[in-house]
C-alpha cells in the first residue's frame, strides 16, 4: 500500500473528523434523548414546556451538522425553515409538533449515533488498535508473558513482536485509507438526512418560480414599453414628417420644381433616417446575427464590435440553443463586454462557450483592474435577473488588480436546428 | 454587365431589374430562392450577382453562404451582398473569401442609384467595397485603440471614402477638393500608418481594410 504525503496528510485530516463526528455524537444523542422526554411528558402538560427549549436544542445541534456538512463537501445544504414559534408554549408545542422540520430532525437525531458513530468509529478503531501493535506492543510485550495476543498474533519472540508491529502498521495504514471513505458516506447521509423536507423544498421552488416569473414579466413589460416608444419617437415620427414633406413637395412640383427637389432629396433623407431606427430596433430586440448563425458566431460579431482585443474560444454542439437561452447569453456577453471597456480598461478579453450536455457555461476574462461588484452595476443587476427565470446563475470573480472573470451558466439542452445551417467561419 | 439577381421580394427585385436596366446591365438570371441561386452562380455566365443575405427557405444568411460557395468553386467571382444590416462578421468573411470582386452594401444603398451602379461597376472589375458603416466601425476602433491619432481630420476623411471603396475622382468629388490633393492626402496617409502604397486601387483599400482590421 502506497500513497502520497498529500493522501497520508489528507487521510489524518478525515480521521481527525471521524474523532469529532464521534465525539459531538454524544451531544446528538443528548439532544435526541431530552426531545424525547419532552414528547413523552406531553400527555401530562409539562411537555409543552419542554419541548420548544429542547427542540431549539436539537436545530443547534443538527445545524452544527449541517455546517460541518456543507464545509467539509463544499456543497450547500438546503437548511429547513426555522423552527416555528408560538405565542404561549402551548401553542408553540403544537406549531413545533406539526412542522415536518421538527420531525426530520428527529428521526436524524435518533440515526445518527448507530450510523453516522459507526462510521465514524471503524477508522479510529483500526488506527487506534494499530497503534497499539505498532507503538506499545514492542515495549510491553516481555513483561504480558505468554497469555499475549495481538488480534490473531501470539506475541511472544522478537519475530511475532515484529510481526504485530507490521500488523500494526497496516491496520493503521487501512485506517487512514478508510477514513476520507468514512467521512464522505458520513456527509452522503447528513445530506439525506438533514436538507429540507421535499414539502420544504417544493414550497420554496414555487416561491422562486413565483419571484423569477414575476421579474420575467417585468422585464418583457418594461422592454414593450421601450419597443413602443422607440417606435413612436423614432421611425412613426419620421414617417409622419416624410408625409407632410411630400405633400409640400407635390404642392410646389408645378411652381417651384427646384424647391421640390430639395424637399424631396430630404424625404430620401429621412426615409434612411427611419430605416436605421428600425434596423437598430431591432436589432435590441434579436440582433440578426444571433438569429442566422447562432450563438458562437454572435458572439464572434460582437468581438469584432469591441474595440478591446477579444478572442472567443466557443466549442459549442452543432445543434442549436434554445433562442431565449442564446439571446440572454448573447446580451450578458454584450453586456460584460461593454463593462470591460468601460469601467476595467481592460484591453483583452478572452470568451469561452461550452456546453456539457445540460448546461450552457460562458467565460469572459478581462486583463482589466478588477473589483467589479455585481452589487453595484446595474447592468449586471439587468443580467443577473434576466438568467435567474432560466435558473442561470452569473459568478463574478474580480479581485482587486484584476484580472475579472465573469461565468454564467444556464441549465440547458440544446435542441436539433429548425432549419438546416452549417456555420463557417472565416 | 451582365447581372445574376437574387432577391425574394418581388417588388424589390423588380425595382432593382429596373434600375439595372436603365443603367445598361443586363439581367442574365433573376432568382428568389437560396437553391435557384446556387444553380445561377454555377453555371450562368455573369460579369456580377447581386445578392440579397436574407433568402429562402432558410430566411437567414442563405444568400451569403450560396455568394461564399461561389466564390470557392469559381475564384474572384464578383459578388454585391445587399442586407438590411451590415454586420463585422459578415464582412470578415467576405473579405476573407479572395482578393476583391466583392461588395457589402446596406439596402437603402440602391435608392442612390448613381453610386450604386459605381459600386457595382467596381466589384464587377474586381474591386472591394465596403458600407459605409462597415468602414465607420473599423474606423471607431481603430481611433479607439489610437492606432490613427496622427492622421488630420481631413486625413481621416479621405481614409474613411478610401476605405469604402471610392476611386480618386470619387473621393475628390466628395469632399470638392482636386484630385491631386487627393493623392496628395493618401501619400500622407500611408507614409504616417506606415501601410505599402500600391498603384493598383484594389490592393490600396485591401491594405486599408487589413490596417483597420488588425
Amino acid at each position: 500500500m502506497t500513497a502520497t504525503p498529500a493522501q497520508t496528510r489528507g487521510g489524518w485530516v478525515h480521521l481527525g473528523r471521524c474523532q469529532v463526528l464521534g465525539l459531538s455524537g454524544f451531544l446528538v444523542v443528548g439532544a435526541g434523548v431530552l426531545v424525547g422526554g419532552a414528547l413523552a411528558l406531553v400527555p401530562l402538560g409539562v411537555g409543552f414546556w419542554l419541548l420548544p427549549p429542547a427542540a431549539g436544542l436539537l436545530r443547534r445541534v443538527s445545524d452544527r451538522y449541517r455546517a460541518r456538512a456543507t464545509r467539509w463537501t463544499g456543497r450547500p445544504l438546503s437548511p429547513p425553515d426555522p423552527l416555528p414559534h408560538g405565542t404561549s408554549a402551548r401553542r408553540g408545542s403544537a406549531a413545533i409538533l406539526g412542522d415536518d422540520g421538527f420531525w426530520h430532525d428527529l428521526r436524524w437525531a435518533w440515526l445518527e449515533p448507530w450510523t453516522g458513530g459507526l462510521l465514524a468509529a471503524v477508522p479510529l478503531a483500526l488506527v487506534e488498535y494499530g497503534a497499539f501493535g505498532a507503538l506499545v506492543q514492542p515495549f510491553v510485550w516481555r513483561r504480558l508473558g505468554d497469555g499475549n495476543w495481538y488480534a490473531f498474533v501470539p506475541v511472544t519472540s522478537t519475530p511475532t513482536m515484529v510481526t504485530a508491529l507490521l500488523l500494526g502498521l497496516a491496520l493503521i495504514a487501512a485506517g487512514l485509507r478508510l477514513a476520507p471513505v468514512m467521512t464522505a458516506l458520513h456527509a452522503r447521509l447528513t445530506h439525506r438526512l438533514l436538507s429540507a423536507p421535499r414539502s420544504t423544498e417544493l414550497t420554496r421552488r414555487v416561491a422562486r418560480l413565483t419571484d423569477t416569473r414575476a421579474a420575467a414579466q417585468d422585464v418583457h413589460a418594461a422592454e414593450l414599453t421601450r419597443i413602443e416608444r422607440d417606435l413612436h419617437d423614432g421611425a412613426q415620427a419620421r414617417l409622419v414628417a416624410l408625409g407632410l414633406t411630400l405633400d409640400e413637395a407635390t404642392r410646389l412640383l408645378g411652381t417651384d420644381p427646384h424647391r421640390a427637389r430639395t424637399l424631396l432629396l430630404d424625404v430620401r433623407a429621412t426615409s434612411e433616417r427611419a430605416l436605421q431606427d428600425l434596423r437598430d430596433l431591432v436589432h435590441g430586440i434579436h440582433p440578426p446575427v444571433l438569429a442566422d448563425r447562432g450563438l458562437a458566431d454572435a458572439v464572434r460579431s460582437l468581438a469584432l464590435d469591441s474595440h478591446l482585443d477579444v478572442a472567443v474560444d466557443a466549442r459549442l454542439p452543432p445543434a442549436r440553443l434554445p433562442a431565449p437561452v442564446a439571446s440572454a447569453a448573447y446580451f450578458a456577453v454584450s453586456e460584460l463586454l461593454t463593462n470591460a471597456a468601460k469601467h476595467a480598461d481592460a484591453t483583452r478579453v478572452d470568451i469561452t462557450l461550452t456546453h456539457d450536455g445540460t448546461r450552457l457555461r460562458v467565460s469572459v476574462t478581462d486583463d482589466g483592474h478588477g473589483g467589479a461588484d455585481t452589487s453595484a452595476g446595474t447592468g449586471l443587476l439587468g443580467v443577473r435577473r434576466r438568467l435567474d427565470t432560466f435558473d442561470g446563475t452569473l459568478a463574478l470573480h474580480s479581485p482587486p488588480g484584476g484580472p475579472t472573470t465573469a461565468t454564467l451558466e444556464i441549465p440547458c439542452a440544446s435542441s436539433s436546428p429548425k432549419t438546416s445551417s452549417s456555420s463557417a467561419t472565416a | 454587365m451582365r447581372v445574376v439577381l437574387a432577391e425574394d421580394l418581388f417588388l424589390l427585385r423588380d425595382g432593382l431589374t429596373r434600375t439595372l436596366r436603365e443603367h445598361g446591365c443586363e439581367v442574365v438570371a433573376s432568382v428568389d430562392n437560396g437553391p435557384a441561386l446556387v444553380r445561377a452562380l454555377a453555371q450562368t455566365d455573369l460579369d456580377v450577382a447581386v445578392i440579397d443575405i436574407r433568402l429562402p427557405p432558410t430566411h437567414t444568411d442563405e444568400g451569403l453562404k450560396a455568394a461564399l460557395e461561389a466564390r470557392r468553386s469559381r475564384p474572384g467571382l464578383p459578388v454585391l451582398i445587399l442586407s438590411q444590416y451590415v454586420d463585422q462578421l459578415y464582412a470578415h468573411e467576405l473579405l476573407a473569401s479572395g482578393e476583391g470582386a466583392v461588395g457589402y452594401l446596406l439596402k437603402d444603398r440602391v435608392t442612390h442609384t448613381a453610386q450604386f451602379i459605381d459600386a457595382l461597376r467596381t466589384v464587377a472589375t474586381g474591386g472591394t467595397v465596403m458600407d459605409p458603416q462597415v468602414i465607420a466601425k473599423l474606423l471607431t476602433r481603430s481611433e479607439k485603440r489610437g492606432r490613427t491619432d496622427s492622421l488630420t481630420p481631413r486625413e481621416h476623411e479621405v481614409l474613411t471614402l478610401m476605405a469604402e471603396g471610392r476611386s480618386n475622382t470619387a473621393v475628390a468629388q466628395a469632399l470638392h477638393i482636386s484630385e491631386s490633393a487627393v493623392a496628395k492626402h493618401i501619400a500622407s496617409i500611408f507614409g504616417k500608418l506606415e501601410i505599402e502604397q500600391s498603384p493598383e486601387d484594389n490592393r490600396r483599400v485591401l491594405a486599408v481594410l487589413a490596417y483597420l482590421k488588425g
